[in-house]
Parts: C-alpha cells; sequence; structure tokens
C-alpha cells in the first residue's frame, strides 16, 4: 500500500499540494505541511503523485510500503 | 503503439511526460528539449542557484534514471524546428523526424531580450547559463543596476544583495508591484527593497546602457547616469511559438488553444506552460499564464486529457503565484486585476511582517488574495477562490486566522 512522505524541513509552504488533494495535505499556522493521512488506496495514487510533484521544492513523495 | 512527442524540457514538458504515465498511458513518450543538459527548473535560477545555496544538480528536474524508469525517452540538445500538422511529424535542427500520434507544445518563454546591444556584463536571467554567468559577474564585485521592478528583477536586487552587492533597481513606473497589487499595498514593497539596503529609482526610464562588463553606464530618463559593473534586464519574457510559423497553428501571443488546451483547428496537438493561450472558462476568455504552478497544473490536465480523450476536461485554473524576496514569502492567488476594493489584514511592514491583503471584485466575491509570511491564510484564500466565496466571508476567516495567530481575539486589523 502506497505511503504518503513529507521532508517537514524542506517545505517552504507554498502549498500546491492542499490544492491538488486537500484531502491528503494541508498546512499548519507555521506554513509547514501536514499529512492528513499516510497509507492510500491504489485508486488514489494518480492524483496524489501529481499533487506531490506540484510541490516547487520536490518535499513530497509517495512510497511503496 | 501510439506516440507522444512533447516538445521543450520546460517544467511543463517534464510533467506532462511523466504525468501521461501516472494517468496509465501505455504508448511511447518522447520528451525533446533544445538544451543538451538535464531538464531543470527555474525558479531557483533567480534565486538559491543564483546565490549558490544550490547547485545545478540540486535544480535537475528528470534524471536519466528517473527518465528510463517512467519509459521517457528523452531527445535532448536538438530544438525543434517545425512541426507538420497533417502529416503529424516534428523536424528537429539537427534534422531527424520524430512521427507522432498527439503532440504537446512546451516550448515555455524566453526572457524578453535587452534593447542595449552592449557586448559584456549585461544579462537576462531565464536559462541556468545565463544564472550561472551572472553569478560569476556578481562575484567580481561592483555596483549593480537591476532594470525591471517585477518579480524576476526583485529576487535578483535581493539575491544579489545577500551576496554583497551595492544595488539599484530601476523601473518606469512609480509603484511597480502597485500595477499588480494596487498602490497601497505596492508601496510595501518598494518599502522592503528600501529596507534591505536596495536603491529604488522608480518612475525612472532607462534611456541607454553603454560601455562593458565593470565599466558599465545606465542613463536614465531623468538624465542621470548610473555606474554598474553588471547590469541585469528583467523586463518581461515572449513565448517561445516562433518555430511554429508555417505550422498552420493559430499564433497569438502563443499557441492558441481551447478551453481543453488542445490547439485550435487539431484534435491531436496541446500546449501547456508559458506558450499556451488557451481558453479559460472562468473569465471568459483566452489567457497565457508564466507561473510554474500553472504550467505543472496544465501539464497535468493535458496529460488526462490526451489519456481520457472521451472525457476532456476544461482547464479553469485559480492563478497563484509566488516570489521569495528577502525575508519575505510573498503568495499571491488569484486576479488582482479585477478588484474594485481590497482591506489589509495583519503587518505588511517590517523584518517581522505576517499579513496579506484580500481583493474583491464588484459582484462581492472574493478574487485575488496577497500574503506575506502566512502560508496558512493563502491556502484558506486558494479555497475560498476556488469555491468563489463572498468577499465578506474571506475577509472573516482570515481575519479568525490572524486572531488565531496572534493569540489575541480581534487585535490585528
Amino acid at each position: 500500500m502506497p505511503v504518503l512522505k513529507a521532508d517537514f524541513g524542506a517545505c517552504q509552504g507554498y502549498a500546491n499540494c492542499v490544492a491538488g488533494a486537500p484531502d491528503a495535505y494541508d498546512i499548519d499556522d507555521d506554513g509547514t505541511v501536514v499529512l492528513l493521512k499516510e497509507r492510500i488506496g491504489a485508486e488514489d495514487l494518480p492524483r496524489l503523485q501529481e499533487a506531490a510533484r506540484s510541490c516547487p521544492v520536490s518535499a513530497l513523495t509517495i512510497e511503496d510500503a | 503503439m501510439s506516440t507522444t512527442v512533447v516538445v521543450g524540457s520546460s517544467v511543463a514538458g517534464v510533467r506532462t511526460a511523466q504525468a501521461l504515465r501516472t494517468e496509465g498511458y501505455d504508448g511511447r513518450v518522447v520528451l525533446v528539449g533544445a538544451e543538451p543538459g538535464p531538464p531543470y527548473d527555474k525558479p531557483p535560477l533567480s534565486k538559491q542557484f543564483l546565490s549558490g545555496a544550490r547547485q545545478a544538480h540540486e535544480v535537475t528536474l528528470l534524471t536519466a534514471q528517473e527518465a528510463h524508469l517512467a519509459r521517457i525517452e528523452l531527445r535532448l540538445g536538438s530544438a525543434a524546428r517545425c512541426l507538420d500538422v497533417a502529416a503529424r511529424r516534428l523536424r528537429l535542427a539537427d534534422g531527424a523526424e520524430l512521427a507522432y500520434d498527439t503532440c504537446v507544445i512546451a516550448t515555455g518563454a524566453a526572457a524578453r531580450p535587452s534593447p542595449w546591444p552592449v557586448r559584456s556584463g549585461l544579462h537576462v536571467v531565464r536559462t541556468l547559463a545565463d544564472s550561472a554567468a551572472l553569478r560569476a559577474d556578481l562575484l567580481r564585485g561592483g555596483p549593480v543596476v537591476v532594470v525591471g521592478g517585477g518579480f524576476v528583477g526583485a529576487e535578483v536586487a535581493a539575491t544579489a544583495r545577500g551576496l554583497g552587492c551595492a544595488v539599484t533597481v530601476v523601473d518606469p513606473l512609480p509603484v511597480p508591484m502597485g500595477r499588480l497589487l494596487g498602490p497601497e499595498v505596492g508601496a510595501h514593497f518598494t518599502a522592503l527593497h528600501e529596507r534591505h539596503g536596495v536603491a529604488t529609482r522608480f518612475g525612472t526610464g532607462v534611456e541607454a546602457v553603454t560601455g562593458e562588463s565593470g565599466r558599465l553606464r545606465v542613463a536614465l530618463t531623468d538624465k542621470t547616469v548610473l555606474p554598474a559593473a553588471t547590469v541585469v534586464v528583467g523586463i518581461g519574457a515572449v513565448p517561445n511559438d516562433r518555430w511554429l510559423a508555417g505550422s498552420g497553428l493559430l499564433l497569438d501571443d502563443g499557441v492558441v488553444c481551447d478551453e481543453f488546451c488542445r490547439a485550435v483547428g487539431t484534435g491531436d496537438v496541446y500546449a501547456a506552460g508559458d506558450v499556451a493561450r488557451w481558453y479559460h472558462p472562468g473569465h471568459g476568455t483566452r489567457v497565457r499564464v508564466e507561473h510554474w504552478t500553472n504550467a505543472v497544473d496544465q501539464a497535468a490536465l493535458v496529460a488526462r486529457n490526451i489519456t481520457r480523450p472521451e472525457h476532456p476536461q476544461p482547464y479553469a485554473p485559480v492563478p497563484y503565484v509566488w516570489s521569495d524576496q528577502y525575508d519575505w514569502k510573498i503568495q499571491i492567488a488569484g486576479t488582482p486585476a479585477d478588484a474594485t476594493r481590497h482591506t489589509v489584514v495583519g503587518r505588511l511592514s517590517g523584518g517581522t511582517a505576517r499579513g496579506g491583503a484580500l481583493y474583491g471584485d464588484d459582484s462581492g466575491r472574493l478574487c485575488a488574495a496577497v500574503t506575506v509570511n502566512w502560508p496558512r491564510a493563502l491556502v484558506e484564500c486558494r479555497r475560498l477562490l476556488a469555491g468563489q466565496a463572498p468577499f465578506d466571508t474571506a475577509l472573516d476567516r482570515v481575519d479568525r486566522l490572524a486572531a488565531r495567530a496572534a493569540g489575541r481575539p480581534g487585535a490585528t486589523r
């Protein structure tokens, strides 16, 4: 099952991920990404992969677990 | 097996190729790029790459290995020369011809060239080589004059200042950022330069640049002359669509597309990113957008529409752009040009600035927002914009965020 990962130190709060997948990503008061879920279903993978790739600093990845 | 040829190794081109695989496209994917090196990301060229904080390999968008794993065939180092839409063939500068079933034009935009013919020391910033050459000149020291107070000019000024250069920014507009954000909010961006020791000569044009690297002279319309070791010209960009003249595609400051990002008059040619001028159903007109996020979003949509042509989706994004200048993270969403009123929330001055401005249109809706050092509020505004929220509702939400951040209800405005 694919797992969402984030490099919290790299995150700059650009928030493209939130626009692309508001069910999976949010931004906290300090401007850092929050993962709203960890494991995702295969049917969500294309959409979440595109949301992850919309990060300007490549802080988001999706790994196979 | 069908073949999609993506023309341009811009972020739009790379992301289209990747998104085709993500969407399950099973044919050949060929990515054509004019530059010989691996595709790279452009936002760092005026910031982290220019400052030296990031090296060339750290701005790569797609390595050879990643391309191999995604079955993306890289055809780098040869520019596209002409497109034969009827025969579905693309010819490259090296003479090679590629046959395609679907073509995506993602050739981006080029820096608007400097109108002043100077042999050395004058730079634009658009490619990795541009940024590396500018960095070498900045490291030699001496005063820097930046022509253009928009995003690229302001970011280069901030980076050059960070490298210890004496910097002056020149722009013919009295408040350069005021054109986009209105004079009141725009004035805070002028103050940002001045607070960091960068001189501004706004409301003044450039008449001529003469001399050579290390000994340049920038003559202004007010008859003063600025000596400069290095001059940077950031006066906009022009779409790379000239190679398509004669292709039969409709060109008008970019490739003219329908709401599905298909080049009008074709069924198998798409465009994405800076080069695309598409019909935006939300605005009711054709627009061309030069922002990174638009390139990425448009690439994903084009890949979807190629993969599922029986259910094409229209492309109607809320515009979003960011800029990092000095100690400010600036984020803008929506269309401030539509505004008839605005309200400032929080603080837009000083080193600990954290605030924004909300813009409303004449229908009473939120039409845009700008935030400084406040990503949380920008996220909220992007949601509100997507939902076409009333201005007053949006203001109330952002006020509450400000109060929560300050821990003092109602104390921020």
